[in-house]
């Protein structure tokens, strides 16, 4: 009899501080301002949306820089259900998600007929075919945009202040549960798959792992909440426009830098890097473009000289895990008869 | 007739995207290696072009004799000291370096030179037509253009396969361990690849700046179309790119008679039911 | 006494953390024909190509010509007159044959060979110059990873398992030109797995057994008990 065991010592500690920091954030609408309860929001869902960048770049080798696909996918179908069909919009975060997933299987049949460099573009074709066609849609405001109507914000609830409670509160569930997902598949056999494509996808796949499936698998749960993040951030921004929905930008060069300074190919990177990024964009504020020109300086001198990232010098340096996701064999000795 | 004209205009501005693609292709075949910054390069030829002009008072077809070595030089350097490093079995480094590059070159233009749009005057010559047959007149810029396009690809081919050089950029990609038992310095032959590139991508820039406006925000869509053109003629054909080219330009010019709003997402929906049906391509080099 | 040619002085070799040489030490004079022979896996071409520059060795010196080109990378080491025809033949496959053996003529040193001269020495080559060097038989691909080596004008050829994969009559076929090719002034070392081969060839052997220098000696004085017992280690 054997089992496996995934919890080391750190992780124990990791786990607790993670549960500690999630109640002090469910709690943060007592204790926090409102200009910290819409900072939060927003790096909650730049974790998300670095988690799961990580979760197709860094684990199941997909380099994507066309995510903003599906955020602006998320975004557009959130305000189309909205207006078009008046479903409420909370509703309309947890439908575009499926929906997303939907489209997601078509777009992977078409480019995972690229490989390497060749996916990425094709993945950037994708997110621009997405904002043309958006811009297209005048019901949704062609090529300006157009905000949500006063009735739909409303429905939400009576008072601003409970309404940015919901959406705060919303943002921290659909990260946690981000967080949680991506923990439990890389815990499961799935994750096994995942672990050993990312380590060397040749030999995975002469193992007997079915290395495109899996592949297709991750990119449609990866589209799934990338979605309804998507919806969610621009619930929160009550307004959405073709450039800032499909903003290459905002969706993929800063959840790029984010992940690779944090560290690609580990779960406690998208957080680390979250962390960093927002401190020092607090720190160096308005410097506009100078500010994206220095990331971009950072992250190819972190990708030529630490390419695991902060979290990947601290695991070399302390061996430390945050989360259970160590895989070890234990065995248990037979109690009786014969061996 | 006006269907014809439009065609003529696809076919004309196939061969600027084609020249785009050029460069990509290259490098591609020589080290694996795609340059996300490509597009933004282009566009960092256009400015170079432009402070040629402003501080020379030459034309841009002038500055050409300026922009082609500078972007040549800064090719081999970004190569020797820079991208040399990202090239192994590693798909991620040289992805997002590249892609942190375009970054800043883009943030970098964007400080140095606002984001103000820009265009370059070649003067008399943008306006001047020549008849091609009865009725059918085209710009003689574009028609220049389009026989540059074709002087480069063909120079391309004749360079790969008839030169030292050419020679050199065949084995290297072949075999990096053999070539370096003929003598060949592999990061030398590497920065000469993306000297190239660059040459070619710095008279695409200035040609790009004649034709339209341009400001520090549209390398991205530049890549793109340079991209498109070589999935769509094949990859590993020069030839191949060149008629990608073409048919990229042509589906634009259709999509665009249809609706204005229209014109990039036909290009878009030709490459995507080409990767549909044809994922080598419509003219891929048979390898072996 | 003048130096030797090539002295490589105990070197060790690593793939990673498996060490493939131990303290290997071999000597070659000018006009020499060597022979290093062992079982797979005892680290006969990784010798080769540790003198050739594809591999860097760790500790240990070696010295062409009075120079330590220890270190140096393959290009480098080409400059300075060693050819290396690779195991397996590794032809440019997007090459013809004749582009093959003119960019092994790349470096550019000066001596007694060129295209015509490889093309006497293996008419065959000739016959197929412009085709695909894939389009080749075995035994015309080792002609030409043979000649493309010759092109840079060696002063020494390593040649590594040139017989691999080629029928008998092939094997003598191109043995047999490995005179003219010394007679130029040139020194070789062959490793071989056909021993019978080998020592025909070859003045000197060594023979490696797993990373070490078993045996080494005279051709002619070996006898085959010793050889048999270095080979297998026993």
């Amino acid at each position: 009899m054997s089992r496996v065991e995934h919890a080391t010592p750190s992780s124990r500690i990791g786990v607790a501080i993670f549960i500690a920091t999630f109640v002090i954030l469910a709690l943060a609408p007592y204790w926090a301002d409102r200009q910290t309860l819409r900072l939060l929001v927003e790096m909650f869902t730049f974790v998300a949306l670095a988690s799961l960048w990580n979760l197709l770049a860094g684990y199941s080798g997909l380099v994507s820089v066309g995510q903003q696909a599906f955020v602006g996918l998320g975004g557009y179908l959130l305000f189309a259900m909205v207006i078009v069909l008046d479903v409420h919009p909370i509703a309309a975060i947890f439908i575009a998600g499926p929906i997303g997933a939907l489209v997601a299987v078509p777009v992977a049949a078409l480019i995972f007929r690229l490989r390497g460099a060749y996916f990425a573009i094709g993945t950037w074709v994708v997110a621009e075919v997405f904002r043309l066609l958006a811009s297209q849609i005048s019901v949704l405001g062609g090529g300006s945009g157009i905000s949500l109507p006063a009735s739909a914000v409303i429905a939400m609830a009576p008072s601003r202040q409970m309404r940015e409670f919901e959406i705060y509160w919303l943002g921290l569930a659909l990260t946690a549960a981000v967080l949680i997902g991506i923990v439990i598949l890389l815990r499961s056999r799935h994750g096994l798959a995942l672990t050993a494509i990312r380590d060397n996808e040749l030999a995975a796949q002469s193992n007997g792992i079915d290395v495109a499936r899996i592949k297709l698998i991750v990119y449609v749960l990866t589209a799934f909440g990338t979605a309804m993040i998507g919806a969610l951030i621009f619930l929160q921004k009550l307004r959405i426009s073709p450039d800032t929905a499909f903003s290459v930008n905002d969706w993929t060069a800063f959840v790029i830098f984010i992940t690779v300074i944090g560290g690609i190919g580990r779960v406690e990177g998208p957080i680390i890097g979250t962390i960093v990024f927002f401190a020092l964009r607090q720190t160096l504020a308005d410097l506009g473009s100078l500010y994206l020109l220095m990331m971009g300086a950072v992250a190819i001198v972190v990708m030529l000289w630490a390419p695991k990232g902060l979290w990947g010098l601290i695991v070399e340096r302390f061996g430390w895990q945050a989360l259970p996701l160590q895989r070890r064999l234990v065995l248990e000795k037979e109690t009786g008869g014969k061996a | 007739m006006q269907w014809l004209n439009v065609i003529l205009q696809g076919v004309l501005i196939g061969g600027l995207y084609a020249m785009f693609a050029a460069g990509l292709s290259l490098i591609f075949g020589v080290m694996r290696l795609v340059n996300i910054a490509h597009g933004d390069l282009i566009v960092l030829a256009a400015y170079v072009s432009l402070m040629v002009t402003q501080s020379l008072g030459v034309g841009p077809l002038t500055s050409l004799l300026l922009v082609v070595p500078v972007m040549a030089l800064v090719g081999y350097l970004l190569q020797r000291l820079l991208l040399n490093r990202t090239l192994g079995d590693d798909l991620l480094p040289p992805l997002l370096v590249t892609f942190g590059l375009s970054i800043i070159i883009q943030n970098g233009l964007l400080e140095l030179f606002t984001a103000d749009s820009r265009k370059l005057q070649a003067g008399a010559i943008e306006v001047h037509t020549v008849q091609l047959v009865q009725g059918v007149w085209i710009g003689v810029l574009p028609l220049i253009q389009f026989i540059v396009a074709v002087a480069v690809v063909a120079g391309l081919q004749l360079l790969f396969y008839r030169t030292a050089l050419g020679r050199a950029f065949r084995a290297t990609s072949d075999d990096q361990a053999v070539a370096q038992l003929m003598g060949l310095d592999t990061r030398h032959i590497f920065a000469m690849a993306m000297a190239l590139s660059l040459a070619v991508v710095a008279i695409a820039g200035v040609f790009l700046a004649v034709r339209a406006n341009f400001d520090p925000a549209i390398g991205p869509a530049r890549l793109i179309f340079g991209f498109e053109a070589v999935i769509i003629g094949g990859l590993g054909s020069m030839w191949g790119t060149l008629l990608g080219g073409i048919i990229l330009g042509v589906s634009q010019a259709i999509g665009a008679q249809i609706d204005p709003g229209w014109q990039l997402l036909a290009g878009h929906i030709v490459f995507l039911v080409i990767l549909a049906l044809r994922p080598q391509g419509l003219f891929p080099k048979v390898s072996g | 006494m003048p130096d030797a040619l090539l002295e490589v002085r105990g070197i060790d070799a690593f793939y990673g953390d498996f060490q493939a040489l131990f303290g290997v030490s071999l000597t070659i004079e000018a006009g020499q024909v060597a022979a290093v022979i062992g079982a797979n896996g005892a680290g006969k071409s990784t010798l080769l190509k540790s003198i050739a520059g594809l591999m860097r060795p760790q500790h240990g010196d070696i010295r062409f010509d009075g120079a330590s080109i220890t270190g140096l990378s393959a290009f480098e080491v080409v400059a300075h007159g060693i050819a290396l025809v690779p195991e397996g033949r590794r032809l440019f496959p997007s090459l013809t044959v004749e582009e093959n053996l003119l960019i092994g003529g790349q470096s550019r040193r000066g001596g007694p060979w060129s295209l015509t001269r490889v093309y006497q020495l293996f008419p065959a080559l000739e016959e197929r110059r412009r085709l695909p060097a894939t389009a080749l038989s075995g035994g015309q691909q080792q002609m030409a990873a043979i000649g493309r080596a010759l092109m840079s004008n060696p002063r020494l050829l390593l040649c590594d398992e040139i017989s691999l994969g080629l029928a008998p009559i092939v094997i003598r076929d191109i043995y047999s030109q490995l005179p003219k090719i010394v007679g130029e002034g040139l020194s070789l070392i062959i490793v071989e797995q056909d021993i019978v081969q080998a020592l025909k060839a070859a003045n000197r052997v060594y023979c490696l057994q797993e990373g070490r220098v078993a045996l080494e000696g005279a051709a002619r004085e070996l006898t085959r008990d010793a050889i048999a017992a270095a080979y297998f280690g026993v």
